[in-house]
């Protein structure tokens, strides 16, 4: 007997099935991609060939006890005034060779943006999470500094000009192109930023 | 009375699910690409800090990853409630950690080594006290690049007094 049609036709509702099978696999085994956070360089261990001599207006010591309080330059100061005090810090401009600097000039201060440290000291006993706070007022500091004047020289944010320039996606022209002004401003504002050992007191 | 037709003249034609297939597997292939697999499975309480002036990890081949916490409840019975730190899959001790990281850079390819960042994803509630062993530990082997991982958010979160 001839066929009246060609081979049947293979039933295909269950492949939505299968798909979400396979879906629901993926979502349960994976993760959305989310890292981001603080990137820091550790000092090396050998201690440079000379020594450097810095004078002790020219740094600002930050201080976190164990109870997460903080001490910045012998004053007892709320975590929420590290940034405006570590502004003022970097933009002092005591010696008046910043000519974009906006500080008060204070001759008891920071002499200049690139003779400015910061030095940063904790307790073995401080939480880690009071410690991530206050590094991110400090690179905020810097990040707002430094976001003052990319909106001067080039009209935008430097946090996103240097974002656009870590971006692997990034064409390379626009890229060449913002690696002298990421560059021309990290230099404005160079970060200079110590991370002591711990001490061992309280 | 209700009467049941077989006849369709009329009444609303079934919705075709013939691209639910399609549409189902756009759906799997869209997870597919913008996922990870799970590479290992923590066993420390890992509740990151926030923080709001992060940089994004660029690529996931040069890092290598230090998880600290306090053991989950599984495995608290048996190491305490203490911080321990979690290399790959297993616990370890600060005087591990050097070697750790010089053979994950070993692994990579040569021309990634220059660029290896050691991602610290340590809970929030960790003392510092061994935050500072681990950064002592890895600047003896040299590998200064450190991004303590964090999650996007107001950095004051942080402050909250959280029980235990």
């Amino acid at each position: 007997m001839p066929r009246r049609a060609g081979a049947p036709e293979v039933n295909a509702g269950s492949m939505a099935d299968i798909a979400f099978l396979l879906l629901i696999f993926f979502l349960v085994t994976t993760t959305i991609e989310t890292d981001a956070g603080l990137d820091r360089m550790l000092p090396p261990i050998e201690p440079p060939e000379e020594d450097v001599i810095i004078k002790q207006k020219n740094i600002f010591q930050v201080l976190i006890n164990k109870n997460g309080q903080l001490l910045a330059d012998d004053n007892i100061i709320g975590l929420k005034e590290l940034r405006v005090k570590a502004m003022d810090f970097l933009d002092n401009n005591g010696d008046g060779t910043c000519t974009y600097c906006k500080g008060k000039k204070d001759a008891e201060s920071s002499d200049n943006p690139t003779k400015a440290i910061i030095s940063l000291k904790n307790d073995r006993e401080t939480k880690y999470g009071t410690y991530i706070t206050v590094q991110n007022e400090i690179v905020g500091a810097y990040n707002d500094l430094r976001n003052r004047e990319a909106q001067r020289l080039y009209g935008q944010d430097f946090t996103d000009m240097e974002a656009t320039y870590l971006n692997p996606e990034t064409p390379s022209g626009v890229r060449d192109e913002l690696k002298e002004k990421v560059k021309r401003i990290q230099d404005l504002f160079p970060q200079k930023f110590s991370e002591a050992e711990t001490s061992t007191s309280n | 009375m209700i009467k049941y037709s077989n006849k369709t003249d009329g009444g609303v034609p079934p919705v075709s699910t013939a691209s639910l297939p399609d549409i189902v597997f756009m759906l799997l292939f869209f997870f597919m690409t913008v996922t990870v697999m799970k590479d290992s499975t923590l066993k420390v309480a890992n509740e990151l800090p926030n923080a709001s002036e992060v940089k994004k990890m660029e690529k996931k081949d040069r890092i290598i990853y230090i998880h600290v916490g306090r053991p989950t409840e599984k495995y608290s019975a048996v190491f305490g409630s203490e911080p321990k730190i979690q290399l790959n899959d297993k616990y370890a001790e600060v005087s591990d950690i050097g070697t750790y990281v010089l053979e994950q850079i070993g692994k990579m390819p040569a021309h990634l080594r220059p660029y290896a960042t050691i991602s610290l994803k340590v809970d929030k509630r960790t003392g510092m006290g061994l935050i500072s062993d681990i950064k002592q530990e890895l600047r003896k082997v040299n590998a200064l690049k450190v991004n303590y991982t964090t999650y996007d958010g107001d950095a004051f979160m942080n402050l909250r007094k959280t029980d235990n």
